[in-house]
Parts: structure tokens; C-alpha cells; sequence
């Protein structure tokens, strides 16, 4: 491999993931750190670091040139940009190649070809992935769009090119509605993204998400099977599992071969993930998009395939072939990943840093828990309150679970609110212990079912 | 004339304006009503409103627009 140090891009837990892939490779680790951020754990675990601004994201880890101009003075052979911040910005893929070093991950006309909603769609399509119905391709006017809707039928979605992650969505259920909202998403586009490009897809009303993870190295792909991440807060998830209990077993394998037909297509390098819509009823599955970078929930594929997907994206990223074959690939048992968030489920999730006091982390045979906390830490509030993410594994689901309720009992971080509670209440669900969720289940669970105690006192937390 | 102090209940970075381009909530000097809002504390990627809480004249901000701000931390003064 031609890569003997990385400058890691990021912060928090993934920055921490990354320093930890990196060493055990034998890598020279070098992490960049904003003014907020010089206690980090990540600062401490790495072998250098530098600092590359004011707290705020814009001056520091979304600052392409700072980045850049640390990763040279560092003299590092690659660099790692994690997820969120820069992670799938084509100029910043294309500046770290142009800086003489290595982008961990795809290459910048990748990330700028699937990034884009409407040519990832076109793209998908070509490589016969089923896409929601739609319109093909941008829709030019309130008229032309039209045509589109009253063919799929409602609801319908009015959706940006340019939006993702839940932003830019309108959703009409009548031709007035369509007719009102059309003009409005086009507006809020063009200010928000500055590309007004709107495309309309059909809503489909009781879905859960399931997402392939694909390995590639340009020329040989795989998936590592897939995720279930339908358990979402305002298009945030908070609980991911590994496989899709929900899917039958000739349902997951055409979803995993559709998604290394789409990475072929592309001839995609490094780790990403497709994600897709399963309808449970029809047991269709429709194409949402792809990420090219590492996710958040990336820990329990590899719990359940024992691949380590950080260190594979930096082999491949240093010009190593795949190591791996499908035919090797086998899912082992079930994995659990809880996300662990600064925010108080008492006080509808609002976040809250602060100092870490104490922290009891659970431990035993299949757990795991990655974080950026020590006790100690004053979580900074510039940032997003992700603190780590327990993650338990399980010989099958039900086993999975009462493993989980176990590490959670004994799970404590004192000083802040936690996201634990949530947790605790959503593993002794009856319906989530079923595996009867979609996307819609939890915000509604939450008013419906969720009951917290006021843990102002985090003793209990 | 009591001066009342005019609090912060979260911590974060504190804004006068709703967003760059905007003209601040008060001007220094204005007078507020309890349901006033007098700025924005954003923390962790999401941002919360800020009322005045209480009616009083003339007032005087303790913080700068973009600063950082502590919880129970005096954001500005008004004559009550």
C-alpha cells in the first residue's frame, strides 16, 4: 500500500474510528482540530495535530484551504474526511488530489455524479436498480410537472436536486396542493441550494429504509449485505440494525446484487452505500441514493461480517486490490447500533453539551461503543450532539436484544442528558422487539408510548 | 428604576439577527414585552428562539452578535 500517514478531515467519535483504522494499519496519524477542539480525544490519540481555526465549522472543518494547507505542512500521503463536513464534497476530493496527496474515497467526478438526486436516478435506473416513480430527470415548470403527477398518482413529492438529507421535500396530496407547493419548493431551492432543480417522485406511504453497504476498488465490487435504519426523529436515525429483519431472503439478495449492479455501473472505488425504500406490503424496493462516504452505522456491518470497513476503504484508497470475494462473505447473527446523543428525551430532545463527569461504559461479548467521550470531556456546543454509538451484536435478533437491554442497564454518563433513556425504552418495546417498525414509527411512538422521567439528575441516566 | 437581567437558558453561541443578512431582533435602547424575541442561541447544529421574558425599557445587551454563551449566562439588561 503506498499510504504511510493520514491526515484525519473531521472529529468526534469518526475521528477517533478513523485514528484507530489507521494505527492498527501502521499509519502516521495527523489530526486537524478547530480552537473548540484541542481536548479532544482524538487530539490525544493521534500522533500529531494541528490546528485549523475558530470553532465555528465554516472556519475550520469545512474550510477546504485550511484543511489542505495542514495536510501539506503535515507531509501526509492521504486524507480521511470521515462523514458529514467535507466527506462528499467533489471540490475538496479534487483539492486533496490536486495537493499531490490521496483522497479516502471515491474520486471527485464520483462523488459529484452521485450526488447529484437526478443523474444518481438516471444512473440507477441504466444499471436496472428500480427507482420510485417519477418524473426522468428535472422538471422545467409547475405545467411540465403536471403530466408527472397525475400519471404516478398521490401523494407525490416535490423534491431539489440539489437537497438531501430530508431538506428541500414537499409533499402534496392533491393537484391544488402540487399547484401551491410547486412554486414554494422552487423558491426555497434556489435560496437554499442555489440550484433551483426540482424532480417529483411518488410518495410511498409505509416504508422502512434499508441500505446496502458495497465495497469497491474500480474494477471488483461487493455488498456486505445490508442495514435497516427505519428508525428515524426528523429524518434523523437513532437506532440501526443489521441485516433487514424485515427482509425475506430472496428479497436481500436481489437488493444486494441491484446495489454492486449500480457500483459496477459507476465503477466505484471505496466504501459507499446505496440506500433504498422497501415497501413491506408489495415487498418492492425503490433506489434513494447513494453516500460515498463512511456512515454513522457502518460498525454494525461490520459486526456482522467482521470485515473492518475503515481499514478496507484506506487499503483500496492506497491501490490495493480487493481483498475480499462475495462467496467469503457470510451474515454472522444480528447487530444493534444505538445512537447516543447529547439531548434530553424530557425536553424533546434539545441538546445539551456540557462536562462528562463519570461514564460506566458496558462491556461483555459483543459489545462495543464508539465514542469520543473520557470522563472529564466538556462537550463543545459548536457541533452535532452525536457522543458515541453503542453497538451490540447478537448470535440472531432476539438474542441481540437482550444483550442490548443488558449493556444499557449498565450504561451511565453523568453530567449530561442522554439519549439512554430513549434507548432503554425502545429495546423493551414490545413492537420493536417484534421488528414491526418504519419510518414513520418512532415520531409517533414518541408521543403515543414514550414515557421519561425528568433526568435532570443523570445519576439514573 | 430595578434593572432586570435578561438570562440565556441554554448554552451555545448567541445571535442578535435571525440570519446574517437580517437587521438585529432590538436595536439597543428598544423596549421589550415578554414574548419579544431578542435572539437566537444556536447549539449543536440547531437554534432556538429566545424571548425577552420580561416587559422593561431601553435595552442593553451584554453580549456581541456570534458570541459564545454559557446557560443561566445575562444576555442583556432592560429597565423594569
Amino acid at each position: 500500500m503506498n499510504i504511510r500517514s493520514i491526515l484525519i478531515a473531521n472529529r468526534g467519535e469518526i475521528a477517533v474510528r478513523v485514528i484507530r483504522a489507521a494505527k492498527a494499519l501502521g499509519l502516521r496519524t495527523v489530526q486537524v482540530y478547530s480552537d473548540a477542539d484541542k481536548d479532544s480525544l482524538a487530539v490525544q490519540l493521534a500522533d500529531e495535530a494541528v490546528n485549523i481555526g475558530p470553532p465555528a465549522a465554516a472556519k475550520s472543518y469545512l474550510n477546504i484551504e485550511a484543511i489542505i494547507q495542514a495536510a501539506q505542512q503535515a507531509n501526509v500521503d492521504a486524507v480521511h474526511p470521515g462523514y458529514g463536513f467535507l466527506s462528499e464534497n467533489a471540490d475538496f476530493a479534487d483539492a486533496v488530489v490536486a495537493g499531490g496527496m490521496v483522497f479516502i474515497g471515491p474520486n471527485g467526478a464520483s462523488i459529484r455524479l452521485l450526488g447529484d438526486k437526478i443523474a444518481a436516478r438516471a444512473v440507477a435506473s441504466k444499471a436496472g436498480v428500480p427507482t420510485v416513480p417519477g418524473s426522468d430527470g428535472s422538471v422545467a415548470n409547475v405545467d411540465a410537472g403536471r403530466e408527472v403527477v397525475e400519471r404516478i398518482g398521490y401523494p407525490v413529492m416535490i423534491k431539489a436536486a440539489a437537497g438531501g438529507g430530508g431538506r428541500g421535500i414537499r409533499v402534496a396530496s392533491n393537484l391544488e396542493e402540487y399547484e401551491r407547493y410547486f412554486p414554494q419548493a422552487y423558491a426555497e431551492a434556489t435560496s437554499a441550494f442555489t440550484d433551483g432543480s426540482l424532480y417529483i417522485e411518488k410518495m410511498i406511504e409505509s416504508s422502512r429504509h434499508v441500505e446496502v453497504q458495497i465495497l469497491g476498488d474500480g474494477e471488483n465490487f461487493v455488498h456486505c449485505f445490508e442495514r435497516e435504519c427505519s428508525m428515524q426523529r426528523r429524518r434523523q436515525k437513532v437506532w440501526e440494525e443489521a441485516p433487514a429483519y424485515c427482509l425475506p431472503e430472496n428479497v436481500r439478495q436481489d437488493l444486494c446484487n441491484r446495489a454492486v449492479a449500480l457500483a459496477r455501473q459507476v465503477k466505484y472505488k471505496g466504501a459507499g452505500t446505496v440506500e433504498f425504500l422497501y415497501d413491506q406490503k408489495t415487498q418492492d424496493f425503490y433506489f434513494i441514493e447513494v453516500n460515498t462516504r463512511i456512515q454513522v452505522e457502518h460498525t454494525i456491518t461490520e459486526a456482522i461480517t467482521g470485515i473492518d470497513l475503515v481499514q478496507e476503504m484506506i487499503r483500496i484508497a492506497g491501490g490495493e486490490k480487493l481483498s475480499i470475494k462475495q462467496e467469503d462473505l457470510r451474515v454472522n447473527g444480528h447487530a444493534i447500533e444505538c445512537r447516543i446523543n447529547a439531548e434530553d428525551p424530557s425536553k424533546d430532545f434539545m441538546p445539551w453539551p456540557g462536562l462528562v463527569d463519570e461514564l460506566t461504559i458496558p462491556e461483555g461479548d459483543g459489545v462495543r461503543f464508539d465514542t469520543m467521550l473520557y470522563p472529564g470531556y466538556s462537550i463543545p456546543p459548536f457541533y452535532d450532539s452525536l457522543l458515541g454509538k453503542l453497538i451490540v451484536w447478537g448470535t440472531d435478533r432476539s438474542d441481540c436484544l437482550s444483550r442490548l437491554r443488558a449493556a444499557l442497564q449498565n450504561f451511565k454518563i453523568s453530567g449530561v442528558p442522554t439519549t439512554i433513556p430513549l434507548h432503554i425504552a425502545l429495546a423493551n418495546d414490545a413492537d420493536v422487539s417484534n421488528g414491526d417498525f418504519d419510518t414513520k414509527f418512532l415520531e409517533k411512538w414518541l408521543v403515543t408510548k414514550f414515557v421519561v422521567a425528568d433526568n435532570k439528575s443523570e445519576e439514573v441516566a | 428604576m430595578a434593572i432586570i437581567e435578561i438570562k440565556s437558558p441554554i448554552p451555545g453561541t448567541f445571535y442578535r439577527k435571525p440570519s446574517p443578512e437580517n437587521p438585529v431582533f432590538k436595536e439597543d435602547g428598544a423596549d421589550v414585552v415578554e414574548t419579544d424575541v431578542i435572539g437566537l442561541v444556536e447549539v449543536m447544529k440547531t437554534f432556538h428562539e429566545i424571548p425577552a421574558g420580561v416587559s422593561g425599557k431601553s435595552i442593553r445587551f451584554i453580549i456581541e452578535d456570534s458570541d459564545p454563551i454559557m446557560a443561566g449566562q445575562v444576555i442583556a439588561e432592560v429597565e423594569g
